[in-house]
């Protein structure tokens, strides 16, 4: 009775020309907002580069996404967590572990054993972020400390695996990250990317999983006094975030050749920032994989411009932070908009 | 009707946290096709029982049997399997949710829930809706239709009508009646007396965490419940109070603490127009969602008017922040004490915290006066301050009381109570009630809604009601008994008709 009136209002009161599109259109997006929101902020950056850097080619669209590959993959493996109302400050030694142990094992490997070791240290990465869930579930020690403090022992555990930046893999296994399919416009990352969230995330976000995950992020008690088991629920989400992030830590590898310690690192954070701008809620529950992903290519794109620009790229650190607060104050605002209706 | 009817027997249930004993010595026992009510002051110890019997947490000793069968229920969805489900008193619906995904998740099926709720009188609901945009009496019906779906043998109702309009309550009862009629059990809770002797069997009473006693809830058997509920004689004083209601002369002509001009805010509030004189009490009478909420938002500060003007003593004003209303001397209570309170602090801090709000009270906190002033308001609400370090440990009755020694200790002229008494024993509602009375003697002024029409006679001088957002009527409290203020409520005229 109360319901469809409320709606309704909501409806008339919104702004934006889209939101006012009756139809399925204008429902997905008053729900989603993200989902055409950062397509479309991608658009306007990519826009922007062009117009910066005219001869914007081929080149640089596949340094856009071999740059945005690890990226992509720290702010999913961030977004997992976040959802279900967790953080995973060990994503980057995550990251940086899985990128050292693929540089030494496959060094002087075939293309077949290295797409073995891969799936190893996959495997590897589910376990690592199986243990974080369990020492969270257990203890009930806060996951910010939980996850700090992994995230240090597994920067330390890299720097023991690999001292300083080396090691290597088949030339093939770094085709998978560095090449291009087809066309020079199709970089094999990009497909990485779409192909390693589509892998991951569709089996999860089809199944009754997702729906643990949403329900144990946005108000734990009343998703166990629906029944759901949440230690079990969180659980999974750091299996499927340990799985993200050591493909990421892999991605790493394909992209810059070697292993390095603490490449990793950076991600912890930039992955972060990736997930606020795509739309997730920090406290849990709202967002969802898409918004991340278009968030770090956004974010990858800021420095590239800056280059062109000839500014000293570490502005770039003032722009990413002034862009994160200019998209959550918008986000804000639209909120608030919505409920004085 | 002997032991092999029974569908859930509770024996002897004790529970502990640290060194606070929720539960002593709690047994409970349910027939099939009863409607059973569970009793006790707050604090008694009934949630924690609710808790154990739907498996939120484990009884540290006793047993508990469902069809003369000993079980132990581990999680909700192990209750669930042994065919006991609750509807908490907040809604167990996750906000982030659409409706039809809250019921897969409990896997419950979307039809038998859709049926429940026409049953209920929602039709129209949009399943694709998320939970958080929907009111909150909606939300209870949705839980109430949901735990339906799951057929359970035993449903349990914790406060199920506090907060729900009369209409919505009533269609609520006639489920539970036909419920019964199906030879299911239901157990409920509730503080209100009267919903309790129409709609129960039986009623099992707790008091300090035992059960004191099982009794028939006929007509007229409210005084024995009241009496063990309360213990012998703290219920002789109370049933006193309940006898006397508190009215006293108004004083029309006194000076005018609050003033409204023409408010209005978006739909929900039109042109309201209203005055509270000091020493007066005036009661919001309205079933929900007619804009009271939005109106105790404006006089709070917590929203803006679109038009319209709020004066204080005389004098304009325009809030823009809580702050500014608080200033001006304009507090709320809310319903939901959540809201309100600093869940993990102390009550001192809680009560001295507005205090703190000028600049000049910056700089070191003078302790010694700050703790006799919350002494000072404590020990006037009778504040039970055994577990003072952390106010989420407190009854719900308690924390109203500390909301209220807050404003006490930081001084106020108008209060604004939203709802104050919803989910509290009988008892401390006396307290709160002859509180407000005796703010009001001392020259405060105090605007109350309250969801239980028949409070407002108790306590008020005169009662508005609005209707759909609008003043529809003036009702002195002599005039104020719960069918004229029903009548009035639904937008009907305030006198019954002569019927033929």
């Amino acid at each position: 009775m109360n319901a469809p009136s409320g709606s309704g209002s909501e409806a008339a009161s919104e702004p934006a020309p889209l939101a006012t599109a009756s139809g399925p259109l204008g429902r997905a997006f008053r729900r989603h907002p993200t989902l055409f929101g950062m397509p479309a902020l991608l658009v306007a950056f990519l826009a922007l580069t062009v117009a910066i850097h005219p001869e914007f080619g081929s080149f640089d669209a596949q340094s856009l996404a071999m740059g945005a590959l690890p990226l992509a993959m720290a702010a999913a493996a961030q977004a997992v967590v976040v959802l279900s109302g967790g953080i995973d400050l060990s994503v980057g030694s995550v990251m940086a572990v899985a990128n050292v142990l693929a540089a030494t094992t496959m060094h002087d490997g075939s293309f077949g054993e290295s797409l073995l070791l891969s799936v190893a240290i996959i495997v590897a990465g589910a376990a690592v972020g199986a243990v974080n869930g369990l020492i969270v579930v257990w203890t009930r020690i806060p996951d910010v400390v939980v996850t700090l403090t992994t995230g240090f022992i597994w920067g330390g555990v890299a720097l023991l695996i690999l001292e300083k930046p080396g090691g290597g893999a088949p030339d093939d296994f770094l085709n998978l990250g560095t090449g291009t399919f087809m066309t020079d416009w199709l970089p094999n990352s990009l497909i990485m990317v779409v192909a390693v969230v589509v892998a991951i995330w569709v089996p999860v976000f089809r199944s009754r999983v997702a729906l643990l995950l949403y329900a144990v992020g946005s108000d734990r008690t009343a998703a166990f006094r629906s029944g759901v088991n949440i230690a079990r629920t969180r659980v999974l989400a750091y299996i499927v975030g340990g799985l993200f992030s050591a493909v990421g830590g892999l991605s790493l590898t394909m992209i810059t050749g070697i292993g390095s310690p603490l490449a990793g690192v950076y991600y912890t954070l930039s992955g972060l920032a990736a997930i606020v701008i795509g739309g997730v809620s920090l406290t849990g529950g709202r967002g969802g994989m898409v918004g991340p992903v278009i968030a770090s290519f956004v974010l990858t794109l800021i420095p590239t411009d800056l280059i062109f620009l000839n500014i000293d790229p570490n502005y770039g650190q003032v722009i990413q932070g002034t862009l994160i607060v200019l998209v959550v104050m918008v986000g804000g605002f639209f909120a608030l908009k919505r409920s004085r209706a | 009707m002997s032991d092999t009817a029974l569908l859930l027997e509770a024996r002897d249930l004790a529970k502990r946290f640290d060194s606070v004993v929720a539960l002593k010595a709690a047994s409970l026992s349910v027939r099939a096709g009863e409607v059973h009510a569970l009793m006790g002051a707050n604090g008694a110890g009934k949630s924690t029982l609710v808790k154990i019997l739907t498996g939120v947490f484990p009884a540290d000793s006793g047993t508990i049997a469902i069809r003369g069968v000993n079980r132990s229920v581990g999680s909700p969805a192990d209750a669930r399997r042994s065919g006991i489900v609750s509807v908490y008193q907040d809604p167990a619906l996750v906000p982030d949710l659409s409706v039809a995904q809250n019921m897969r998740l409990a896997k419950v099926p979307m039809e038998a829930v859709r049926e429940r709720l026409s049953q209920l009188g929602i039709d129209d609901l949009d399943f694709d809706t998320f939970i958080r945009d929907l009111p909150y009496p909606t939300l209870r019906l949705i839980d109430l239709a949901r735990a339906l779906a799951s057929e359970p043998d035993i449903l349990l109702l914790d406060e199920i009508t506090a907060a729900l309009p009369a209409d919505l309550s009533e269609r609520v009862f006639q489920m539970v009646r036909r419920w019964r009629e199906m030879g299911k059990s239901v157990i409920f809770i509730s503080h209100r007396m009267a919903e309790v002797s129409a709609l129960c069997d039986r009623a099992t009473v707790l008091r300090d965490g035992s059960t004191v006693g099982v009794t028939d809830t006929t007509r007229g058997s409210e005084d024995r419940i009241v009496t063990l509920m309360l213990g012998a004689e703290v219920a002789a004083a109370e049933t006193n109070a309940l006898h006397q209601p508190a009215v006293q002369p108004i004083r029309p002509d006194g000076p005018s603490a609050l003033e409204v001009r023409g408010l209005r805010y978006g739909h929900a509030v039109n042109d309201v127009s209203f005055r509270v004189n000091a020493g007066e009490v005036v009661g919001v009478a309205a079933l929900e969602g007619q804009g009271q909420q939005e109106l105790f938002d404006c006089l709070a500060g917590a929203r803006r008017q679109d038009a319209g003007s709020i004066l204080v003593a005389g004098r304009e004003l325009d809030f823009r922040h809580p702050a500014d209303a608080i200033r001006a001397g304009l507090v709320l209570v809310p319903a939901n004490r959540m809201l309100a309170l600093l869940q993990q602090r102390s009550i001192r801090e809680n009560v001295a915290l507005p205090a703190f709000r000028r600049p000049r009270a910056w700089g070191p906190i003078r302790m010694g006066a700050e703790r006799r002033r919350v002494e000072d308001a404590v020990r006037r609400l009778q504040i039970d301050t055994r577990a003072e370090s952390e106010v989420r440990r407190l009854s719900g009755g308690n924390q109203q009381k500390v909301v209220i020694a807050r404003w006490l200790a930081s001084g106020f002229k108008v209060l604004l109570c939203f709802d104050p008494t919803s989910g509290i024993d009988i008892g401390t509602k006396r307290q709160i009630y002859a509180l407000v009375r005796e703010l009001a003697a001392t020259g405060a002024s105090v605007l109350l809604f309250t969801s239980e029409l028949p409070e407002i006679p108790l306590a008020c001088d005169r009662a508005i009601v609005l209707f759909g957002g609008r003043i529809v009527g003036e009702i002195p409290a002599s005039e104020a008994d719960e069918v004229t203020l029903l009548r009035a409520a639904h937008g009907l005229s305030p006198r019954m008709q002569a019927t033929p």
